[in-house]
């Protein structure tokens, strides 16, 4: 079963260069360039400062996030970890009277300058929430809209790209006969699957999960890890995340943070065999959060 | 029995009796209207024109009068008032505009309907020409549905949740976008909502359109926007203010009135079980 | 090019929104405009005081005082309804209405709003002024008492619904405490919530009473129409609203007495709109005391 699904996805990935095409035009960097990154920094944060009114939410956060990795950020809540990973696509710029200082690259290129287009990054990098947010259509339109949006008109490419991305997100076997029916009338860890798959179609080049199996059971939860998993071979995957077995299990690269400040980053096996840090040991241990 | 029980027994017994009141009133009003003025109504009655000087026949024009306005006054109201909603929920301006435009909004609903004839008759009428018309009577009844479609509007948006603008946004659509194929879908039983209670609330409304749209008698039908019309409300009051036959008249505006009264609470009651039931889905 | 349609996009909406405001400043300006010329005959004190109101008699008289007054009365008198009516069902759907009455009660009210004034005006003048007419034994049965049930009843469900928001208001923890110091039910509501959920409730009065006011149909089929001083319930009146509908058909355009009838607007007009901030500045104040922001 899972197999059959595998060999699919990879039928489909000779696919891909073809539909990131649909994409380049549109884009102010030529995405081909940025499939071929290699294994440095895909994106990073340079002495980032976060505010909410006067109140300051990150304290000078400097961390790189490695192409084609799924990196973890861990930390208790209300340590900003949510706070940073919304400012990676400019999420934060929906709460009014938030501030941000500092630099955050893709691809080595600064973007927050403010003539870029939040809406072409977005595009680029691609976000998962904390509870599934399906739009009260259809699966099919769920995942259409995207490439709608995006300027996609071609209804035969669409119809392509829906069953793709729900292969890549491993639920076409099951909804394949319901792509009319709600996406509300979905289970929880089926939406969840189909929010990733949402954002699959647009392809992006850079996922954000932020704690994808909060609401989730531990079944679904299991599932979505397996999935990011599989992604991490064509995206660089940032995961905020609460669970640190969660961390330990889909992570090669993790980020501490403990109120507002990023305590260590190291590999996953590093920080949970031997943080450097006392404070990351005691997170770690259970002794708070 | 204590003292205190007897109290709190006699409270409660007199907040019943205040609720019961209100069905009391709205069973009477129902009952009288009904029981007198179901013998007036006949098919003639829907689909002819009155005849013998008001004291015959039907009320068709009144009926296709009030179907005019309200139709003018929606068409003139519900984007002004959507865009108003769409405005005060989805691009979040700065606090003193909020609260500018919410008292504006809450005054614009306080002001008495005579005041809006007034100014539909001396804006419409006479500064911009168009008479005493369907026209002039469709604008300021829009005004006046106006606060009506934006509240119920506001609600309807406000009820969307976040998270699937914020889905919408991290796809790569623009706000406009969001807006106009996420949120606004979402939100159109609710505005539906706000259309319809507007609806009933312009149809029954009689003073506005005294002075700047509604006629006692026509001959025939409306030709254009620019035609006086005769309303069901108007020809109410005209029945039993004008004229030479109060006995006859009088059995017409029963009619009359339950024709308006049926309307009017009909509409009202879809509103308030699709709220009802939208309300239900946000719930679950 | 994305961004200049935004952009473009987000300044029609603004413009759109500030629609009702223009209106309302249309409204005041008009008001203004076509009332002041009166004032250059008669001063403002003489309109406001005078005794008579014979605008077509000539010389005419632009007394308003017989009208201000049959308005005070007839709302007054609305008052006497539509506060225990309106309250007492705001209290009853609040504190002893389970879900399914509610379910059912709440339309009731809300299908009491929307009757069309004229409706009730014609139910006025058809059923309840013969009825209180040969109840009481009146000489006249359109006169202020009608007038007043009528206008009670059509203020109620503006009060109920109002009075029923300012006491969801009132948190739960409020009631806990009451009983828990061993309050019973009717003391807790009356010690507790209706004091705590107090400037909510008149809030909920003061819009009844804008309501009852302003109201035009009703009073117009019902009040009798007699523009004399009222002195007792059973007088025949025309309050300010009647006034305005009754006369502006007849009055010439730019003639004294059209001013003048803008200028009863124009006072019914401010009337309104002193309740509705006032509405406005307790129930911001209400919010705050009980911890909602907005």
């Amino acid at each position: 079963m899972h197999n059959a699904d595998h060999e699919k996805q990879v039928n489909m990935e000779n696919l891909h260069p073809s539909l990131i095409k649909i994409q380049a035009g549109a884009d102010t960097n030529p995405a081909g360039e940025a499939g071929v990154s290699g294994p440095g920094p895909k994106i990073s944060a340079r002495n980032v400062n976060f505010y909410y009114g006067s109140k300051r939410a990150l304290n000078n956060i400097s961390a790189d996030f490695s192409a084609r990795r799924v990196t973890a950020i861990i930390g208790p809540s209300g340590c900003g970890k949510s706070t940073f990973i919304r400012l990676l696509n400019r999420m934060h710029e929906l709460v009014p009277g938030s501030r941000l200082e500092g630099e955050i690259l893709l691809d080595g290129k600064d973007i927050l300058s403010p003539d870029r287009d939040a809406a072409e990054l977005r595009k680029r990098v691609g976000m998962v929430f904390q509870k599934p947010n399906p739009f009260p259509k259809s699966v099919f339109e769920n995942i259409a809209y995207g490439l709608e949006v995006n300027g996609v008109t071609d209804k035969n490419l669409i119809e392509e790209k829906v069953v793709d991305s729900l292969k890549k997100a491993a639920l076409w076997s099951e909804i394949k006969d319901r792509l009319k029916d709600s996406a509300l009338g979905l289970s929880g860890g089926q939406q969840q699957r189909l929010c990733i798959a949402r954002c699959l179609a647009v392809s992006p080049e850079v996922i954000l999960f932020d704690e994808p199996c909060a609401s989730l059971d531990p079944i679904s939860t299991a599932r979505i890890e397996e999935l990011i998993l599989e992604l991490k071979k064509d995206y660089t995957i940032v995961i905020v995340t609460h669970n640190m077995q969660q961390a330990a299990r889909v992570s090669d690269n993790t980020a501490f943070f403990l109120m507002g400040d990023l305590i260590e980053t190291d590999r996953t096996d590093r920080i949970f065999k031997a943080p450097r840090d006392k404070r990351t040991e005691d997170y770690i241990t259970g002794r708070f959060g | 029995m204590k003292r205190s029980d007897i109290v709190q027994k006699l409270g409660f017994s007199a907040l019943f009796a205040c609720m019961a009141a209100n069905i009391v009133f709205l069973g009477s009003i129902i009952f009288f209207i009904a029981a007198r003025g179901l013998s007036s109504i006949s098919w003639a009655f829907l689909t002819e024109a009155p005849r013998d000087a008001m004291t015959a026949g039907g009320v068709a024009p009144a009926i296709v009068g009030t179907f005019y306005l309200t139709l003018g006054a929606v068409i003139f109201a519900l984007p002004l008032g959507l865009a108003c909603a769409v405005y005060l929920t989805e691009y979040s301006p700065k606090g003193w505009i909020v609260n500018l435009l919410r008292i504006s909004i809450n005054n614009l609903a306080g002001v008495p309907s005579v005041v809006f004839g007034l100014f539909g008759l001396t804006v419409f009428v006479k500064y911009f020409g168009f008479g005493v018309s369907i026209l002039s009577g469709s604008l300021t009844l829009g005004i006046l549905a106006l606060p009506v479609i934006i509240s119920a509007s506001q609600e309807a948006l406000t009820a969307v949740p976040q998270s699937i603008r914020e889905a919408s946004l991290a796809l790569g659509a623009t706000q406009w976008e969001t807006i106009r194929r996420v949120v606004l879908p979402a939100a159109l039983p609710g505005i539906l909502t706000g259309v319809i209670l507007s609806v009933g609330r312009v149809a029954g409304e009689t003073a506005p359109i005294l002075f700047t749209a509604a006629t006692f008698y026509m001959k025939g039908y409306p030709r254009s926007v620019f035609s006086e019309v005769m309303a069901l409300p108007y020809h109410i009051y005209a029945l039993m203010t004008e004229g030479s036959h109060p006995e006859q008249q009088t059995r017409i505006a029963y009619g009359s009135s339950l024709l308006l009264l049926a309307l009017v609470l009909s509409v009202s009651l879809v509103a308030i079980l699709i709220r009802a039931r939208q309300r239900k889905t946000y719930n679950a | 090019m994305n961004k200049r349609k935004e952009r473009a996009i987000k300044y029609i909406f603004t413009a759109l929104a500030f629609s009702s405001l223009v209106f309302l400043v249309g409204i005041v300006f008009v008001l203004f405009k076509e009332a002041l010329p009166i004032f250059t005959k008669i001063s403002p004190k003489a309109f406001l005081l005078g005794k008579s109101w014979y605008p077509t008699s000539s010389p005419p008289e632009f007394g308003i005082l017989p009208l201000i007054l049959a308005s005070l009365w007839v709302t007054l008198g609305a008052l006497f309804i539509c506060v225990p009516l309106g309250v007492g069902s705001a209290l009853y759907l609040h504190e002893l209405a389970g879900p399914r009455q509610r379910t059912l009660l709440k339309p009731v009210i809300e299908i009491l709003a929307s009757v069309p004034s004229i409706v009730y005006g014609f139910f006025g003048m058809v059923i309840l002024a013969p009825f209180l007419q040969n109840t009481f034994n009146l000489p006249i049965g359109l006169c202020v008492l009608t007038t007043s049930v009528i206008l009670g009843v059509m203020a109620t469900p503006t009060v109920a619904s109002i009075a029923e928001d300012a006491l969801s208001y009132v948190p739960r923890s409020f009631r806990e405490a009451s009983f828990a110091v061993g309050a019973d039910r009717w003391q807790t509501l009356t010690k507790v919530i209706i004091p705590a959920a107090g400037s909510g409730i008149s809030t909920a009065i003061i819009l009844g009473m804008s309501r009852a006011i302003g109201e035009t149909m009703t009073v117009l089929m019902v009040a009798g129409g007699s523009a004399v001083i009222p002195h007792s319930l059973f007088d025949p009146v025309r309050p300010m609203t009647a006034a305005i509908a009754a006369e502006m058909g007849e009055a010439p355009v730019g003639s004294d007495h059209y001013h003048a009838l803008f200028a009863i607007a124009l006072i019914l007009f401010l009337i309104t709109f002193a309740f509705n901030i006032a509405a406005e500045l307790i129930s911001r104040r209400f919010r705050l005391k009980l911890g909602h922001s907005r």
